[in-house]
Parts: structure tokens; sequence; C-alpha cells
């Protein structure tokens, strides 16, 4: 019976933390930035099927760059431990702090157990926040740990390049249509320092958005929204102006479907679900 | 559902082991809910009492709650269960949009809601009814429909109008009677708010308009543009001019005798 060899933990974490960085590394990079009115989620994605980005609860929303499968798998643990905190307490008591705490947990204990394969996934969960001062970003690198971030970040392929890029021009009280230009700006720069040009049916947007009147922020920007903020030129462009085409997932409702849980509640608030 | 059964059991409805129990539970319970269809949509209503054997244990509770965008759902039998039971339906067809990307058909709502109440059935049994009525729009079909339940589980779908809970048999009378297929919005929801009046006239349990404390049923409607309550300016104003009616007749419209 032979022998394993001896490994060093430094030297087994150092590759592990390679091979995850590799995987992520070889996925396109996405980035998120904070606006006047919310948060902003743009990314490159041939996919209409398989989305970077989704709606978690009420105020969170998630990206991931990386391998599909372990993110999605990420990303359903995320929907399931919120709705079921939001059913257990109440809809308020759900917080990206403490979604993106059991996600480090998960990818924490994934990247040290010998037994499996670190995931090669980076996470950012972010929830806006009444004013811009609460507005919430945190990175989840493939180790676990937990970075907070303000302002805007990048996570993926070119990540570091990127943020360099973001955090000399990104400020506070952006537009939409601005914090859209500078992000997808920032996506067509090429490592090698050239610039190409990405089209618009190439870009996933999604915004968490503090103005809707809905209880539930998240919304995909879409079709000809999307076109319109593209154009628009930096200018001023509404948020909620009527899209033309609108995301199937539904995330859209009329009035809100969900305020009315919170008046299950106390039973007697009878003008709560009306704007 | 699925999961929360996995995870947390005891927070499911009806998951729960009772002592063996000698006469009824007192409990409040909800009253009368009344629904009807019209091109383009349905409407939902509830009246705003719950009564607790012989007494009045709340004026103003709300018995109707949107399910989702296009849906909603008016529970009578007892309220807390019923409360509850809308609040995890909610959750579910929200969980499912978020976890799926698309949205549940209403037959596949109706049906999943028909499988909460049949698991309520050991509580019903014991006096604990939960009888929902179940309204949307459907996007598919492009039409408003509406399923009844009994507490077994059973569901129905209802042409034209439904009611639940104990008004229902004075306000199903009600909508007989004054039910026409080419109804506008407005007129339909004048007929549900007409119908609880006739409940509430003939049925101790269900409330009226109460113009004192300023307690209006609670008006619904559901389009393609999806889930709307109406707030308490457009509900009084429907109460009150059907109120100045009846002062002059007290029965209400009359149908043709033949």
């Amino acid at each position: 019976m032979s022998t394993p060899f001896y490994v060093s933990p430094q030297q087994a974490m150092a590759d592990r933390a390679e091979y995850a960085r590799k995987g992520i590394a070889r996925g396109r990079s996405l980035v998120v930035l904070q606006y006047a009115d919310g948060i902003v989620f743009v990314g490159e994605n041939p996919s209409r099927a398989l989305h970077k980005f989704s709606e978690i609860y009420d105020r969170i929303g998630f990206a991931a760059a990386g391998k599909y499968n372990e993110y999605e798998n990420l990303r359903i643990g995320g929907v399931r431990y919120a709705d079921l905190r939001g059913y257990t307490y109440d809809r308020d008591d759900v917080t990206a702090r403490g979604l993106a705490n059991v996600y480090a947990q998960t990818l924490g204990t994934i990247f040290s157990s010998a037994a499996e394969k670190p995931y090669e996934v980076e996470l950012v969960v972010a929830e806006v926040g009444v004013e811009p001062e609460g507005d919430q970003i945190y990175r989840l690198p493939h180790d676990g740990s937990i970075v907070d971030e303000h302002g805007s970040v990048a996570v993926g392929g070119n990540a570091e390049q990127i943020s360099t890029f973001l955090d000399q021009r990104h400020r506070d009280g952006m537009t939409l249509a601005e914090a859209l230009k500078l992000a997808v700006q920032a996506l067509s720069r090429d490592p090698n320092g050239s610039e190409r040009e990405i089209p618009a049916e190439r870009l996933e947007v999604a915004v968490l958005d503090r103005t809707r009147p809905q209880q539930r922020k998240f919304k995909r920007i879409v079709g000809r929204q999307l076109a319109r903020l593209l154009e628009a030129d930096g200018g001023s462009a509404p948020t909620d102006a009527p899209s033309d085409i609108e995301d199937d997932e539904g995330a859209d409702s009329p009035t809100s479907t969900t305020d009315v849980t919170k008046s299950t509640d106390s039973g007697g608030d009878v003008e709560s679900s009306e704007e | 559902m699925d999961f929360l059964s996995d995870h947390s059991p005891e927070m499911l409805p009806g998951n729960r082991n009772l002592p063996p129990l000698h006469g009824a539970i007192e409990a409040p319970h909800g009253t009368t809910i009344v629904a009807a269809t019209f091109p383009g949509g349905v409407v939902l209503a509830g009246d705003r009492r719950a009564t607790m054997g012989n007494m009045i244990a709340q004026r103003d509770i709300e018995k109707v709650f949107p399910a989702d965008e296009y849906s909603a759902v008016g529970i009578a039998g007892t309220a807390g269960l019923a409360v509850e039971m809308v609040k995890l339906f909610q959750l579910e067809l929200e969980h499912f949009e978020k976890v799926e990307g698309a949205q549940l058909s209403l037959e596949g709502k109706a049906n999943r809601l028909s499988t909460m109440i049949r698991s309520n059935l050991a509580m019903a049994m014991q006096g604990l009814a939960v009888v929902p009525l179940f309204a949307g729009f459907d996007v598919d079909r492009g039409k408003g429909r509406i399923f009844s339940y009994d507490v077994t589980g059973g569901r129905s779908e209802e042409h034209g109008y439904a009611a639940t809970g104990s008004g229902s048999i004075f306000a199903r009378g009600s909508m007989k009677k004054l039910y026409r297929e080419d109804l506008t919005e407005q007129q339909a929801l004048t007929l549900v708010v007409q119908a609880l009046y006739d409940a509430a006239d003939d049925d101790s349990a269900t409330g009226g308009p109460d113009v004192a404390r300023r307690i209006y049923p609670i008006v619904t409607v559901i389009t393609d543009e999806g889930f709307r309550k109406l707030v308490e300016a457009e509900s009084s104003e429907i109460a009150r001019s059907i109120l100045e009616r009846r002062l002059e007749q007290p029965d209400g419209p009359r149908a043709a005798l033949l």
C-alpha cells in the first residue's frame, strides 16, 4: 500500500484557491453599482434563460459570476432562506447581512472541506435601503469571506481592472442612465486595454429601485426600456417609466402583492396596499 | 412548502396534534365572501365582521387578500387558521415565481389551495373549518375565473358568481336575481356590494356597511392589469349609493317577475 504524499495545509489551500480563481476568471465579469434611486446590476450575458442576477427578497438582489449550476444552487438556497425567515418572523427581518453570512458559511465550509471541490463562484448580495445611506453591498469570494463594498463592485474574469476603472469614475447620486453607461464602459474594456462593443441584447440589466411603490423592489430592465436608457446619454431617465416589454418573472406587479402580508398581521390597515 | 414541510413541519397549517376535544372551540370566524365575473375580469369582496359564537369578535377584519399579481383569495371560516393559510399560500406563489422564474398557472394556484385546505381536514372536523373563495384573472385565457372549495378541499369552478360563508345563501340568492353576463366593471362592483348587503340583512353573522364607524366592505377587482383593491373612498361611495336606494326600497332592486 502506498503512502500518500504529504501536502502542507498552506499548499493545499493555495491550490484550491488557485483552482477556484481560475474557474471564476473564465466567466464574464459583472458589475454592481449604486445610483441615486437604488442599485443597478449590469453584466454581459448572451443567454436569456440563464440569469446572472435575480431577486432574493423584497429589497435584496443576488448576482453571481462563475459556474452556473453552482451559483444557481446557492441562489435557490438563498431564496429559501429568505422566504422561510420572512414567513417565520416578518418581511422586514430578512436582511442582506443575514443572507451574506449564510452564504459565507456555506462557501467557507465547501472551500475547506477536503472531500469536495471548491465552488468556482463569486457572489454579490445587495440590499437597497429606504435612503441611499441604507444601501448595502456585500461581495463573497469563493473562500467564504465577506467584503463590505461601497459604491461599486465588480466580480468575474477581469474584476480587478474593472473595479479600478469604476472606483475612479463612480460617484454618489448618479442617475440610472449614467450608472448604466459607466457600467457598460467598464465591461467593454478588455484586459489588454482595447475596447469592444457590447450590443444591448447581450446585456443583462436589473435594478433594485427604492422608488418602486411595490414592496418588491427588484426589476429586470429589458427590451425597449434598456435601449432607451442606453441612448439617454447620461441624462435623467425615470426608472419606472412604463416599459413595453416586461420581464416574465412578473416582479412588476401593478399593486404590491406582498405588502398586504403585513396587514394580515394587523388586520385593520385598510389603505395600506393602495398607492 | 415542500421545503417547509421538510425543514420545519411544525409550521405547516394542519400539522398539529390536538388534544381530544369536548364541545366546540370558540374562535373568531369570518363570514361572507362573494365574487362575480364580468367581461375582462373578476371582482371579489367580503364583509368586515368576525364572530365568535353570538358575539361580534371584530368589526373591521379584512378577509380578502391578494394571492399574487393576478389572483386573490377571500376567506370564510376560522379566522386565525385562514389568515395563516393565506399567508403561506402567498409565500408559496412568490417562492415558486422566484425559483422557477415564471408564475404558476391559475389552475395550478387553485389546485395548490385545494391541497392546503385538505390538509386542514382534521381541524375542520373539530369545527375549525377554512373555506376560501379563490378568484383570479387567467392570463392565458384572458378572462376572470372563480373557484370555490368545500372543507375537504374539493374544488369547483363557478361560472358567473359565487359566495361562501354563513351569509352565502342570501348573497347567492341576491346575485342570482341581479347577475347578468354583460356587466361592466362598475356594475359588477355594485352587484357584489348589493349581495353583501342582502347577506347582512338576513344573516346575523355578516356585517353590513357601518356608516357611523366608516367600515365598508373590502372590494377588490382583478383584470389584465392585475389586482386592485378599492380605496375606502370608492367602496364607501358604492355602499352609500346602495344605502340611499334602500331607504326607499329596503329589500333592494326588484327583478322582473317573468
